[in-house]
């Protein structure tokens, strides 16, 4: 502790879990905004990574809640929140905007993609597996092309749907946040814009890392044009992230209220390294100079010729580089908001315990849970387009 | 400012008077033995005042704020400590319904506050008595604020603003969402560490509906907190109002709080 803080701030409200809920949702609105590029946009090249992408978004969307409910401290009252919501809290949307995402956008995209592969796997398979997909189709057997194509139309009209809903879920976390007019440091209106930009950079980055290393186990070769094009977006989205960052930053050293000295002795001490070090240098600089160079963003094939087995290596790099970018992000919103007093007259500390709820045990745990829900969800639903085509599969073998 | 037996003057209608109390509760303590339920005693006293007094109390006339002189606090803390005596205030000593600051501004222009255990114990000595400019106490307390952030930002609706401008928390319905600490401006809010709900000053509303004035304002030796109606009626509130240039804390963030300070400095937040 230094300087005068409130009797009542000695406590932090909001630890690490509170930290990981706005991460995972970004990489849900991330994740889903990628696979909106192939599905709306027609980028043709990142079209191996459109199903896995909506499968990650789904495994970290089931997961999102879970940081929320275990920090409550009556998560039994919890579903309060939709039974008797009160209109002006904009933290009482959440449940609505999470079910409308969840229910509405995901589930029904998914459904309608996989449909038809659903029906192939019900009339290849016997016994329980035959059950199991024939209840995932909900009985919707018809494959002929008549209703193909209204498959594909539907699941178009739901992804334009699902573009501004990824917004919606995204830019509302950062809205609770940036609403807050007693807290300096979270009280602006381009909180929801950073987020939902943060949100793009982690989303892309994650399926990134996630596509690389799938494709590297299943011992496929990775598609270096898929690759490719998500460095390139992954590139744009960080300008973007990034100059809004700076316009944020600027905005409040230029206007200098009240609240900047102890902002400043903040982000120079306890914010130092994670603001200073893995926000910007690591989690921004770093992966930016290694995109701009490699990557075909600024230039056909990037500025340096590199083997494609580099490239990867580089891109592979830039892209952790940026997950661990936007979890400091994270961090430094949600902690850096509670490490001054609201007297503006002193800083706090906030140590990480490491068991407990909210400690660092729990945190790895609800990190690496949607990893394996998405085992899952890549076991039941095959995402991969490459099996058939391109490996001796047993069924075709 | 304030009258001798600590009820509100001017609330209406005045409760009944402390001999019939003991009366009323000296023939329920015999009711209740004679009827053998002495395991019952307390609640069986209890009911029918609190029955008696529900309709004798009408919120829709009231509309309350304190008022707080600094020029008269001499950082005692005995408001600090009636507070924790009176409500369900959490042992630990970082939780605090209301506290007391101290600021020591020195011919240079350096502001020290402290508040060490929120003031419950007094305060020590200054260190050096050369440099100082001037000192003063501050007591701080929720405002109970007319567009309370606390209030808008509660998913569940359940902290609310009485009608008679007392902002309360529903422990039944608390989720412990902490939101609406997040939203206080004022630091006057806390997660209770034994109900887990969200907990703050109540202006003693327990106080308020048997005609009674916080306890903070009937145990302050100097009548630096002054309590009573914001408007309208007669009270020594009104008329701390009237005589003081007052101001509240924070007023840029247009939350209208309700206790209203006189003589304060503008280095207070």
């Amino acid at each position: 502790m230094q300087g005068y803080i409130y009797p009542n701030e000695f406590e932090l409200q909001w630890s690490l879990l509170i930290v990981l809920y706005p991460y995972i949702t970004g990489l849900v609105a991330g994740a889903f905004i990628l696979a909106s590029l192939e599905r709306v946009f027609n980028v043709k090249e990142v079209q191996p990574t459109y199903r896995l992408s909506l499968l990650t978004a789904l495994a970290f969307l089931l997961v999102a809640t879970l940081p929320l409910l275990a920090h409550l401290g009556h998560p039994e009252r919890s579903y309060e929140i939709f039974l008797t919501p009160n209109r002006k809290s904009a933290m009482a949307m959440f449940g609505f905007v999470y079910a409308w995402y969840l229910m509405v956008v995901l589930l029904v995209e998914i459904w309608f993609d996989y449909r038809a592969d659903m029906v192939q796997w019900y009339q290849q398979s016997s016994g329980l597996r035959r059950w199991f997909y024939y209840a995932l189709t909900l009985g919707a057997t018809d494959v002929s092309e008549k209703s193909l194509k209204f498959d594909d139309s539907a699941g178009r009209w739901i992804t334009i749907i699902g573009i501004p809903s990824a917004f919606l879920l995204h830019g509302y976390v950062g809205f609770i946040f940036g609403s807050i007019k007693a807290n300096p440091w979270w009280s602006s209106v381009l909180m929801p814009v950073v987020f939902l930009f943060s949100a793009i950079v982690s989303g892309i980055a994650l399926v990134l890392v996630i596509y690389m290393l799938t494709t590297m186990f299943r011992w496929r070769k990775i598609d270096m044009a898929c690759l490719e094009k998500l460095a390139q977006f992954l590139f744009y989205a960080l300008i973007v992230d990034f100059s809004l960052e700076a316009l944020d930053f600027l905005h409040r050293l230029y206007e200098s209220e009240e609240s900047i000295e102890i902002l400043s002795q903040m982000i120079q001490s306890r914010l130092f390294i994670s603001l200073i070090v893995l926000q910007v240098l690591m989690g921004t600089v770093i992966p930016l100079i290694l995109l701009a160079l490699t990557s075909p963003a600024l230039r056909k094939g990037g500025f340096v010729k590199a083997a494609p087995e580099l490239k990867q290596l580089i891109f592979l790099t830039s892209a952790v580089l940026v997950q661990i970018g936007v979890f400091s992000i994270r961090w430094n919103v949600v902690i850096g908001g509670q490490l001054f007093s609201k007297s503006l007259r002193g800083l706090t500390v906030y140590k990480v315990e490491l068991l407990g709820i909210e400690g660092l045990a729990v945190t790895m745990g609800l990190l690496l849970l949607p990893f394996v829900i998405l085992w899952v969800l890549v076991k039941v639903l095959p995402p991969w387009s490459d099996t058939e085509a391109s490996a001796p599969s047993p069924v075709a073998g | 400012m304030m009258a001798e037996d600590g009820r509100i003057p001017g609330s209406s209608p005045s409760p009944p008077e402390a001999e019939d109390l003991g009366r009323r509760e000296f023939l329920s303590e015999v009711l209740t033995v004679c009827g053998g339920a002495v395991p019952l005693f307390l609640g069986a006293v209890r009911v029918p005042l609190a029955a008696a007094q529900d309709s004798e109390y009408d919120a829709t006339e009231h509309f309350y704020g304190m008022g707080v002189d600094v020029n008269r606090c001499i950082g005692c803390g005995r408001c600090v400590n009636a507070c924790t005596v009176e409500n369900d205030v959490p042992p630990e000593p970082h939780f605090t319904n209301t506290w007391v600051e101290r600021y020591i501004i020195g011919t240079d222009g350096t502001v020290i506050v402290d508040s060490p255990d929120a003031g419950i114990n007094g305060f020590p000595p200054t260190e050096h008595e050369e440099g100082i400019l001037k000192t003063f106490f501050v007591p701080k307390l929720c405002n109970h604020c007319e567009e309370a952030p606390c209030v808008q930002v509660c998913p569940v609706g359940a902290t609310f603003a009485t009608e008679d401008g007392v902002v309360l928390v529903d422990e039944d319905y608390c989720i412990g969402c902490r939101y609406c600490i997040q939203a206080c401006p004022y630091g006057a809010r806390y997660l209770h560490p034994e109900k887990h709900v969200a907990g703050k000053c109540t202006f003693c509303y327990h106080r308020l509906v048997e005609g009674l004035v916080p306890a903070c304002v009937e145990v302050c030796p100097t009548g630096a907190r002054i309590f009573g109606e914001v408007e309208g009626r007669p009270t020594p509130l009104a008329q701390f109002m009237r005589f003081n240039m007052v101001q509240v804390l924070k007023p840029h963030l247009n939350t209208k709080p309700k206790v209203y300070y006189a003589n304060l400095d503008g280095e207070v937040r």
